[in-house]
């Protein structure tokens, strides 16, 4: 009996929203090496790819096709199973932060109400944090299942880089928690698109420091030291060939992508379009529009982070550490001090 | 010491001030330098479709010319295979029979001319050599080829196409030729002589 009373139409939605959400996220994460690299090109005065299909489109299937055919090659001496497993990790836990954005408000389809988020739990952002420490270790057991010492040098480079700045992130974030006074991603977003400022306007410094940790937490230049080519040679995917390299290059632009509909959304208001009243529009325009305003300012975002990678020249590592641990754990506490100091005295606490 | 050029630029070693110590504001100096680039115009020469212009003295393969008339110009004497120094050239003289006077310029005409492109350098002193304004080194250069041999070009792939028969064809192999000659004044004084 509970079998029948469970709402299959719920397990459909939800199947349906998990399937669009994967895709879309896999599309753009195709579409974002095409952008890296006409963004890199046009940034160096070159043209970028050109000549798979209209203004280069069919690159990335073109790339992907390119992986798939490749030989296949596991190290004799790599631990096979681990050896598999990393890149399966790296993508899995890519994927899995998905789940807890919203993309847009609730709409009215066929009778039922589709709320536009995998799942609204009240810890979201913590869930985002539990997947994203999670995604390490698809990168330390890639590194160390290879092998190769500068595969696990680059793994261990990575897994200590994504501490520091997690930590950072971390406290970053607290300050916004202190203002928004919940951990859900969709009660952050309603309540700025309730109150008159995007959180970034409260929290600058925050929005600051959540960027840049975003960026380490992403393996995105300048802090890309788990893939320095010029001292460990390619980094921790050394070894691995085909899709596999494919997964591992892949879930670094799924990374990107989702991490920036974290910042939209938890910074500049998510599916909030600036100067338009959405409660005024009918369910479907307020759900296309909410869309556009998410995607147009991930996408923005995206831009910023690939325009950073083709300004900025890679940190050394002591220099990475140092900013980690004695620049942005310190600015961020001081933020977080601030900030509860303000809402004390203010009680501007939602 | 005077500078070579004008472009040198003393280092600035003041130590940073505070706003460079956070490097946040340099930072963003760089991306404004990138953002730039981002818009200007791409330097690239888009190769198969587009065509860099050449310099009218560039010297890419070698063309038999003929005269006015559709002649060949070349009497097989030889002299631009003892200039080469690559000893790139070889040919075979034949004497001009009754009724292909059509055909060939003068009494002697070259029944076999070969140019190894792989041995040739593109000097162009077979050009200079040449005392019937009959061989010039044209603005194409040599297309990639499977085989060593197809790199030995005969006389069917150096001479010009017939000016009487394909004029439109004997233009475009012509090329910059008559650009080169008042380029080149030497070139113009071999001209004469003959």
């Amino acid at each position: 009996m509970t079998l029948l009373a469970f709402d299959w139409g719920f397990a459909l939605e939800k199947l349906v929203l998990i399937a669009i959400v994967i895709t879309v996220s896999l599309v753009v994460a195709m579409y974002a090496t095409y952008a890296e690299r006409k963004v890199a090109g046009f940034m160096q005065d070159r043209l970028g790819p050109n000549r798979a299909g209209p203004f280069g489109l069919l690159q990335p299937l073109a790339d992907g096709l390119k992986l798939f055919f490749k030989e296949e090659i596991i190290p004799s001496n790599s631990n096979k199973f681990l050896f598999i497993l990393g890149p399966c990790l790296a993508m899995l836990t890519a994927m899995m932060t998905s789940a807890v954005i919203p993309w847009g408000g609730k709409v009215e389809l066929g009778g039922r109400m589709v709320d536009l988020q995998v799942a609204d739990i009240n810890i979201g952002i913590l869930y985002i944090f539990g997947v994203v420490s999670l995604g390490v270790y698809g990168m330390m057991i890639g590194g160390w299942a290879s092998n190769n010492k500068y595969s696990l040098m680059a793994a261990l480079r990575g897994a200590s880089q994504a501490i520091s700045y997690e930590l950072a992130m971390g406290l970053s974030l607290i300050a916004l928690l202190m203002l928004t006074g919940s951990l859900s991603l969709r009660t952050i977003t309603e309540q700025q698109i309730q109150g008159n400022w995007w959180n970034i306007v409260y929290q600058p410094l925050g929005f600051l420091l959540f960027f840049i940790c975003a960026l380490a937490e992403c393996n995105r230049a300048p802090f890309d030291l788990p893939e320095a080519e010029s001292e460990l040679n390619m980094g921790y995917h050394q070894e691995y060939s085909s899709m596999k390299l494919g997964f591992f290059l892949f879930s670094e632009y799924i990374n990107m992508f989702i991490s920036c509909t974290i910042i939209a959304t938890l910074f500049l208001g998510g599916y909030d379009m600036p100067f338009v009243d959405e409660a005024k529009l009918s369910g479907i325009a307020a759900l296309i529009v909410g869309l556009v305003a998410l995607f147009g300012k991930t996408f923005i975002l995206i831009f910023i982070f690939m325009w950073i990678r083709w300004t900025l020249p890679r940190f050394r590592y002591d220099q990475l550490m140092n900013l980690g641990w004695k620049g942005l754990i310190p600015l961020a506490l001081f933020n977080m001090v601030i900030t509860g100091a303000i809402v004390l005295f203010t009680m501007k606490a939602h | 010491m005077d500078a070579l050029t004008q472009r040198a630029k003393l280092v600035d070693r003041r130590p940073m001030n505070w706003l460079e110590k956070i490097y946040l504001w340099e930072i963003f100096k760089g991306m404004g330098i990138t953002l730039k680039h981002f818009f200007k115009k791409k330097v690239t020469i888009q190769y198969p479709e587009e065509k860099r212009p050449f310099s009218p003295v560039f010297r890419g393969l070698q063309v038999l010319n003929r005269d006015e008339e559709g002649r060949e110009r070349c009497t097989a004497c030889g002299l631009c295979a003892v200039a080469c120094p690559a000893e790139a050239i070889t040919m075979e003289g034949a004497e001009r029979l009754p009724g292909e006077e059509h055909l060939y310029r003068e009494e002697k005409y070259a029944a076999k001319y070969e140019i190894n492109m792989l041995r040739c350098i593109f000097c162009g002193l077979c050009e200079e050599a040449c005392p019937k304004d009959a061989i010039y080194l044209s603005e194409t250069f040599a297309p990639a080829n499977y085989s060593r041999k197809s790199f030995i070009y005969g006389k069917d792939d150096l001479l010009i196409p017939d000016p009487a028969t394909q004029p439109e064809e004997y233009a475009a192999a012509k090329g910059l030729l008559d650009k080169r000659k008042n380029h080149n004044p030497d070139l113009t004084k071999t001209n004469e002589l003959k």
